[in-house]
């Protein structure tokens, strides 16, 4: 059971995880500085159809099937810039993230505290 | 590990979605019958935290990018059932705003990185932690933890994008969705895993463990209702 008087160090975690956001550009420094690609198996259709001379079939079909609004945590239109540009997008993204996770994750919780009496 | 959408054929990720519901149904009962009101911001914090950990891209030179995903120090932090809803939230918000990991994918990627992952990882620890002092032991049992744990969650996923082509193959041969097989699919996301991604995962577990037992914020690893975690 945690007393009320830990809201100060709770306060101090949400403080660790903006400190990561405005970290998470090195996500993308990084990969540029040791010339490494998208990640094993999270390639788009034109990479695979590169890697393997044709696009799967089913593939084609349904790797469209949903338009994210932030793709890739980049804002729309940002895509493709230099590094430096899509870091302010990174961190946007990572604060987006923050919000949503942390909110989805309370509402439920909440509702779910709330349900036991 | 995100499986995007086109990878998988219609089987495998309905038997993903499948699984998962009734996971996702005990996760929330379990949850809702341990968990204190005021332990409330300690799931939405866990569910910010993976998702910024998944952020962090880490290269392997000249290859492929990776990534940590602090799927088992939020087990130890939230409870392995905590974490799964924990986690399933990042994996959701990821793969609807920002288009990482499929929508058909949810089931699967859940499955790996919300279930398997964080309650490998959370019954390991536990096991672990018997034979190690605090706080240093339980530094390294959550870096063993997070290290095995991760590596499991990449060979699951291996293993479902590798037996695809078996799956789906058309009639000449070319293949419908995920078009590489075990042979192929095994090595490729084991080898970064188990040499570096998974070293980072076990890095970053461990050290938040070593550091929370040591400071005032100790009372994060006793999950509620968990009798025996002292």
């Amino acid at each position: 059971m945690s007393p009320p008087g830990k809201t100060k160090e709770l306060r101090k975690f949400w403080a660790v995880l903006l400190l990561l956001a405005v970290l998470t550009p090195a996500g993308l420094y990084l990969p540029g500085i040791f010339r490494a690609g998208s990640a094993w198996g999270e390639w788009g259709v034109e990479e695979i159809r590169k890697m393997i001379g044709y696009a799967p079939e089913g593939m084609e079909r349904s790797s469209g099937l949903w338009k994210a609004p932030l793709p890739d945590y980049a804002l729309p239109g940002r895509k493709g810039g230099p590094v430096s540009r899509l870091s302010l997008s990174y961190v946007l993204s990572a604060l987006v993230g923050i919000a949503a996770c942390g909110g989805g994750a309370w509402i439920l919780g909440r509702w779910l505290a709330g349900k036991k009496k | 590990m995100h499986i995007p959408d086109g990878y998988l054929g219609p089987p495998t990720y309905i038997a993903g979605y499948a699984v998962c519901a009734p996971l996702w149904a005990v996760a929330a009962r379990k949850v809702r019958r341990t968990l204190d009101a005021r332990r409330v911001p300690l799931l939405a914090i866990s569910a910010a935290f993976s998702f910024l950990v998944m952020m962090f891209n880490i290269p392997v030179p000249g290859g492929t990018t990776g990534h940590a995903v602090g799927a088992v120090l939020v087990a130890i932090a939230v409870g392995p059932w905590g974490a799964m809803l924990s986690l399933s939230i990042a994996l959701v918000i990821q793969a609807l705003l920002f288009g990482d990991g499929g929508i058909t994918a949810i089931g699967v990627n859940c499955f790996n990185m919300a279930f398997l992952m964080p309650f490998t990882g959370h019954y390991l620890y536990r096991a672990l932690v018997r034979f190690l002092p605090a706080p240093r032991g339980m530094g390294i049992a959550a870096g063993i933890a997070g290290y095995v744990g991760l590596n499991l969650a990449a060979f699951s996923t291996a293993v479902l994008l590798g037996i695809q082509p078996l799956l789906h193959t058309g009639a000449d041969g070319r293949a419908l969705y995920a078009p590489y097989p075990l042979s192929v699919t095994i090595p490729a996301l084991m080898v970064e895993h188990l040499l570096l991604f998974g070293v980072a995962e076990g890095f970053i577990t461990g050290l938040a463990v070593y550091y929370l037992q040591k400071s005032r914020s100790a009372w994060i690893l006793v999950p509620a209702g968990e009798r025996d975690a002292k």
